[in-house]
């Protein structure tokens, strides 16, 4: 009886199934799916830089962070903020506990007038976080051509290869292609927006930020060619994205290496333990 | 319960005689995975599979534990209170990968342990019980795990609860009063929030409970083995400790090497980028996706696209609840007399070249996105699984011939079963 229901549903299930297999069949032979401008011209991050902190061994390259902290700071921080990150994490970068509180300094974060409990700016403390810019959502979107300039702290960790997708992103603002214009004409970018194949929709409201070599002076005589900056200001984000990551990876070995010889041990104390079990007696 | 010849335990230290008088708990250790508990000596590597899965769920409520001191289950810090974790808790960045990744290898080690039995045929008589409750500990897992994902507040925490509480509006006419009641609120929030933390913490020890249960009820006819022959006599059988904890320490050992090389070098490849992003009602992701272990139930529910009678995504819910409910009645539909897959000819042609390429279809095609040629592959897919479960085991089941049995599992080991020789578990341990 169970197994007479069993079939009877289980024909059922099919049968529906099946059916709604051929509507889509018929659906798909008669009217294909159109391509999408997005699926045909986005393009997955370029592979073609490698970073100090990619691979088993990865480790950061503290000249680089403090290069691409100083891209931000003086290119990105003007849209964006870095809010999970504080002042007093920058001495992973190799600033002294004085060198912190002197940057924390140089920024304005929100804060109260002791006087009249008035909302104003007063310099940054080590504990603060980057402050964005605009004071509220409204106020950003405003001065935005109404696209809010997303906070960057997670940035290299809410895309695929987050830190190949910055670089690639900085440096791939280009002319839309005349086979997309002839294509799919709706697909250029209208007023205010920029093409970028490597942008999920190819149509970015950010303008090129890194256009011109020496945008950026580097304390370290590095010479700041654009390609360069979108490289520095990659690793930096991937830093403040997990300023773990490298400590990560200095944990993972220790850990593996010890479970390696605890398993050869368990592998021995198995095969002792049944060495006598299994014997056939000839 | 257990076999007449299995070790009893004699305790010689006086502390152990006067626990044992006042409350036996190593004597109960001793039955379950001491020495007391005679076990099949013939199990392959896939019977660790069910000791690995226990682990898992230690691991999980020990780390998850620790997690809740830190985390706040509100709308508006949630998700800061996660990078919080992330970045300034000492160590609570391998806690949450660990957490996180747990719950991956979780669901590894469940299909595994899931697919042995049903290659063994682990759901007969007289393991019907464990087998049952082995499914409520499966869907118990899965709505714990759904949970967990949403505690983070990202993106796909968000979207995820706001499309699998959505299947409930499916449900006629009580439909959508149903999913506002679940959610408290007409779209995920706090409220939903607050009590999938709540569940998310209470569930685990609903687990270990059925779990308890589930190894109870194991040890009423003890294990299966890989012949499917019952065990009839001592030497079909060693003592499971040495021998099965030795086998079991191995086992854990190569299990924990993949898992910490996932949660050190790869922690968030099985996970998705998206969930970085604080949750956003205003912005739905490109794809919605949920978690990979879930992708081949997600696949079966996106296949229904024609509103055939009833609703496109009536149908889609029913056939995905249906897909896991129907192994609640797998004891009565294969009704072979033989488990073993190894002897049963046309049942494992099915398994192997039907069954598992099915469920790789499904897997794939959960993930991808609703288009074609995705949505067609998994129809097909779809078709098949319910015919493997529902209409081909019933109707191999009893027009198949099995393959000759060994007359018993010391046969099926040393070739004859007149020689069989176990040397005491002292001296092989020597």
């Amino acid at each position: 009886m169970i197994r007479l229901v069993g079939i009877l549903v289980g024909l059922g299930f099919t049968f529906v199934v099946l059916l709604t297999f051929l509507v889509g069949a018929y659906t798909a032979a008669t009217e294909p799916a159109a391509e999408t401008a997005e699926h045909a011209f986005h393009l997955t991050p370029k592979e073609d830089v490698h970073f100090s902190f990619e691979g088993p061994v990865g480790h950061w390259d503290i000249a680089q962070l403090q290069r691409g902290y100083k891209v931000y700071k003086e290119v990105c921080s003007a849209c964006h903020s870095l809010k999970q990150v504080a002042f007093r994490n920058l001495a992973d970068l190799g600033y002294s506990e004085a060198q912190v509180k002197a940057e924390a300094a140089a920024w304005r974060v929100p804060g109260i007038d002791p006087n009249t409990g008035e909302a104003t700016t007063r310099p940054g403390l080590p504990t603060d976080a980057f402050p964005s810019p605009y004071p509220n959502s409204v106020a950003a979107a405003a001065a935005n051509n109404n696209a809010i300039p997303p906070d960057l702290s997670l940035m290299t960790k809410a895309r695929h290869e987050g830190s190949h997708y910055v670089y690639s992103l900085l440096t791939g603002y280009q002319e839309p292609s005349a086979e997309l214009a002839e294509r799919f004409p709706e697909s250029l970018p209208g007023p205010g927006l920029h093409h970028n194949p490597y942008f999920a929709n190819l149509n970015l409201a950010m303008a090129p930020p890194l256009t011109t070599e020496g945008q950026v002076t580097y304390d370290d005589g590095t010479v700041a060619t654009v390609d360069q900056m979108s490289q520095d200001v990659a690793a930096f984000l991937t830093w403040t994205a997990e300023p773990k990551l490298v400590k990560r990876k200095q944990t993972g070995w220790p850990v593996l290496g010890f479970l390696l010889f605890a398993t050869i041990l368990a592998w021995f104390a198995k095969k002792s333990v049944w060495a006598n079990a299994k014997r056939r007696e000839d | 319960m257990s076999f007449p010849w299995a070790k009893n335990y004699e305790p010689v230290n006086p502390v152990m005689k006067f626990m044992d008088e006042k409350l036996p708990l190593p004597r109960l250790v001793y039955n379950a995975v001491g020495a007391g508990y005679p076990v099949p000596r013939n199990l392959s590597y896939f019977w660790n599979f069910g000791i690995l899965a226990g682990f898992c769920l230690v691991l999980q409520i020990v780390t998850g534990v620790v997690l809740a001191m830190h985390y706040a289950a509100n709308s508006g810090i949630a998700f800061n209170s996660v990078e919080h974790i992330m970045r300034d808790v000492n160590w609570g960045w391998m806690l949450r990968y660990m957490h996180a990744n747990g719950a991956s290898f979780f669901f590894l080690v469940i299909y595994i342990h899931i697919f042995r039995g049903f290659f063994y045929s682990s759901y007969k008589a007289p393991r019907e019980m464990i087998w049952l409750l082995g499914v409520v500990i499966f869907l118990l897992t899965m709505a714990t795990a759904f949970m967990g994902y949403v505690l983070p507040w990202g993106q796909m925490s968000f979207w995820g609860a706001k499309v699998i509480t959505g299947l409930f509006s499916a449900i006629p006419l009580v439909g959508e009063p149903i999913q506002i009641w679940l959610l408290g609120g007409f779209a995920p929030d706090n409220a939903a929030l607050n009590r999938f933390f709540s569940l998310h913490f209470m569930l685990p020890f609903v687990i270990l409970g059925v779990v308890i249960l589930h190894i109870w009820a194991l040890h009423i006819p003890g294990s299966s083995n890989p012949t499917g022959v019952e065990v009839k006599q001592e030497s079909d059988t060693v003592p499971f400790h040495p021998y099965y904890t030795a086998k079991d320490g191995f086992g854990l050992g190569v299990f924990l090497l993949i898992y910490f090389a996932f949660v050190f070098f790869f922690p968030n490849t099985l996970g998705h980028p998206d969930n970085y992003i604080e949750a956003n009602p205003l912005s739905t992701p490109a794809h919605i996706v949920p978690e990979w272990y879930f992708y081949p139930f997600y696949a079966i529910l996106r296949a229904f696209t024609f509103d055939f009678i009833i609703e496109a995504k009536l149908w889609g819910v029913l056939a995905m609840f249906s897909s896991i409910l129907v192994w609640f009645f797998l004891p009565w539909l294969d009704k072979s007399p033989v488990r073993s897959g190894h002897y049963r000819p046309m049942f494992r042609k099915f398994f192997w070249f039907g069954l598992i390429p099915c469920m790789a279809v499904l897997f794939y095609c959960g993930g991808a996105p609703a288009e074609e040629p995705y949505v067609m592959i998994s129809q097909i897919a779809t078709a098949y699984y319910f015919l493997h479960f529902l209409v081909i085991l019933p109707i191999i089941s009893s027009i198949e011939r099995p393959e000759p049995l060994p007359f018993s599992i010391t046969e099926a080991v040393l070739g004859s079963d007149d020689s069989a020789v176990i040397e005491p578990a002292a001296k092989a341990a020597e």
